[in-house]
């Protein structure tokens, strides 16, 4: 009890100095938060994208992204009539651009994709897309911000296109994106087949015969489970990988906080500590007072960082223009790992003081009134 | 009036045995070749002018630093930087100093307890504790108070309480009443010479104030870093 009145009248007598500690690590971890979540979303989207009614992916192996992968029809033709397949989807992912809208994701697809299929139709139909011969079919995102309805001839890069249908999706990527026949993309795109083709397989168990078969009747693909291919893929790790690092940063930068505040903090009560020396306090109740006044210190800013993390994700979801784009769906393990990263940062940034604390010398501090 | 003298028979519980200590590297001397011992039971005053090494003495006694030469014994054992300090703070030495060194923003009551949190006393025994010292320094009606809003007096009184909380055998003070008025002075003396029979506490006590130093046991006078005349 009197352990804790000492930490904490120690907080609260240097209040701004502990607020301004605080606000460091708050908004370290705030932006770690959203940053994290920002990105986990869009990773999460476009893994969804993927593995829409399937749970198998073949794409080229060795690319960077699958923008730039090739399968060709041949293949797909080959795959999909393969006894362990019970549905093959060839998906072509394309970056097109309007007037106003620099980049528009473009999926070719064909009229029995999942994606389509699933999808709420606000208007259109599916048969009208199979029908068609070069029309396209908007995510409501899209038609909002491209400001087409159906009728309308978008232009798109370097084309002009027929909306025949609106859709509405989940997915923010589909959502704001455009769907074209395959065939058509693949045109437009000059490519001779798909990036990516997507597996539904009869039964689950058959997953890594699959596999290997594909790799060896064409060694220059590979099929990946979703989960697989979600740990695998190279742009989610870098993406992933950097959400963290810059999340890192911003924590470290509160940590150096922390240990300002928790030096000054010692250099203000030397006497105080040596005070506590003389009283019969081991260097490890010295230490544990400094490192309790840490944590306290990063707990109190981690819980304000979530709070304003939380209402920040909140806010940027429900930003029109960023509608379905942001997935602000809070992860409790993400928030958890944050909350241990900022309490670890605010005892590493507390380890100086503390070893500062205990190498105190009584009689010196104590000698001088 | 001066206490009695206390029987030769009695275990020597402090004792310095040809002490140096110097400060800046040897180019302040403090103590030169300094023998004194004291025996259970005993009040002994350290007298002198101010920088003749009475602090330093009590500092060494304490086990706070150590002698550049010589040897200072604790209940017989000799303290070195080896010696694990901790019991000695803990259960068998109390400071009491001039400037009474309490924690300014906690109350009297958390103050007092500070070394029985140190010991991991359980809490019920170390408020009995309390409250009977407080009841004899007479701090009892004050124990919620912070010590902004205290006295002199009143705070050395709670300095005593500390300093005996643990039931330490020895109690080393420097200049206790050295910050208080005349009256202070002779009312904390008094306690402390009190405290000291009723708790048989062994007292060492740095003084300036010859008149209270003269109603110890033993009155011990330092000049330049020497032990001139023991009385």
């Amino acid at each position: 009890m009197i352990l804790w009145r000492v930490i904490l009248t120690n907080l609260l007598r240097h209040r701004t100095r502990t607020l301004i500690s605080m606000a460091g690590i708050a908004f370290s971890v705030a932006a770690m938060l959203t940053v994290i979540t920002v990105l986990q979303g869009a990773v999460g989207m476009f893994s969804g994208l993927l593995s829409s009614d399937s749970e198998m992916i073949v794409f080229e192996r060795n690319v960077s992204d699958l923008f730039f992968s090739n399968v060709s029809n041949r293949v797909f033709e080959d795959v999909s009539h393969w006894p362990e397949v019970a549905h093959a989807d060839a998906v072509l992912f394309g970056i097109v651009s309007s007037p106003d809208h620099p980049i528009i994701t473009c999926f070719g697809v064909s009229a029995s994709d999942a994606r389509l299929r699933k999808a709420i139709w606000r208007k259109g139909s599916l048969s009208q897309f199979s029908e068609s011969g070069n029309g396209v079919v908007l995510g409501e995102r899209a038609a909002d911000f491209l400001k087409a309805d159906t009728g309308s001839v978008i232009p798109v890069g370097h084309g002009a296109f027929s909306v025949i249908g609106i859709i509405h999706t989940a997915n923010g990527f589909e959502d704001g994106g455009v769907f074209m026949p395959l065939h058509t993309a693949q045109q437009f795109f000059h490519k001779d087949g798909s990036s990516v083709i997507t597996i539904k397989l009869r039964h689950a168990e058959d997953r890594h015969s699959f596999q290997k078969r594909i790799s060896t009747l064409f060694p220059d693909l590979v099929g990946l489970e979703d989960a697989e291919f979600n740990r695998s893929y190279s742009q989610f790790r870098i993406l992933k990988a950097t959400a963290w690092a810059v999340g890192c940063c911003g924590l470290l930068l509160g940590g150096f906080g922390v240990a300002n505040t928790m030096i000054m903090s010692v250099f203000t009560r030397i006497r105080e500590i040596a005070i506590l020396r003389v009283n019969g306090f081991s260097h490890l109740q010295i230490s544990a007072i400094i490192l309790a006044e840490a944590a306290l210190i990063s707990l109190a800013g981690a819980i304000s960082g979530l709070a304003i993390g939380t209402l920040l994700l909140v806010v940027l979801g429900n930003i029109p223009a960023l509608h379905g784009y942001i997935d602000a769906t809070l992860q409790p393990e993400i928030m958890l790992m944050i909350l241990l990263l900022a309490l670890l940062t605010g005892a590493t940034g507390s380890l100086y003081p503390a070893l500062y604390a205990v190498r105190i010398r009584a009689v010196e501090a104590l000698r001088f009134e | 009036m001066k206490q009695p003298s206390i029987s030769t028979d009695t275990v020597s519980v402090l004792r310095a045995t040809n002490v140096w200590k110097s400060y800046d590297d040897g180019a302040i001397p403090v103590l030169c070749g300094v023998d004194l011992e004291v025996r259970t039971g005993e009040s002994v005053a350290l007298c002198g002018p101010s920088g003749c090494g009475k602090s330093t003495l009590l500092h060494l006694f304490g086990g706070l630093d150590l002698p550049d030469n010589g040897e200072i014994f604790l209940d017989g054992a000799a303290l070195t930087a080896k010696t694990n300090l901790l019991p000695i703070l803990r259960h068998r030495v109390g400071f009491v100093f001039q400037m009474h060194n309490l924690i300014p923003d906690l109350t009297l009551r958390e103050n007092c307890l500070i070394p029985a949190v140190a010991a991991g006393t359980e809490r019920k025994k170390a408020l009995r504790r309390l409250d009977e010292l407080a009841a004899v320094t007479g701090i009892s009606h004050r124990l919620d108070h912070r010590i902004q809003k205290l006295s002199g007096g009143e705070r050395q009184r709670t300095a005593i309480c500390r300093a005996l909380m643990n039931r330490p055998g020895i109690l080393l003070a420097d200049e206790p009443t050295g910050s208080l008025d005349e009256k202070n002075a002779e009312d904390i003396f008094r306690l402390l010479i009190d405290l000291t029979s009723s708790e048989r506490v062994t007292m060492l006590m740095a003084t300036h104030d010859r008149a209270l130093a003269e109603r110890c046991n033993r009155t011990i006078e330092m000049r330049n870093g020497r032990i001139n005349a023991a009385f």
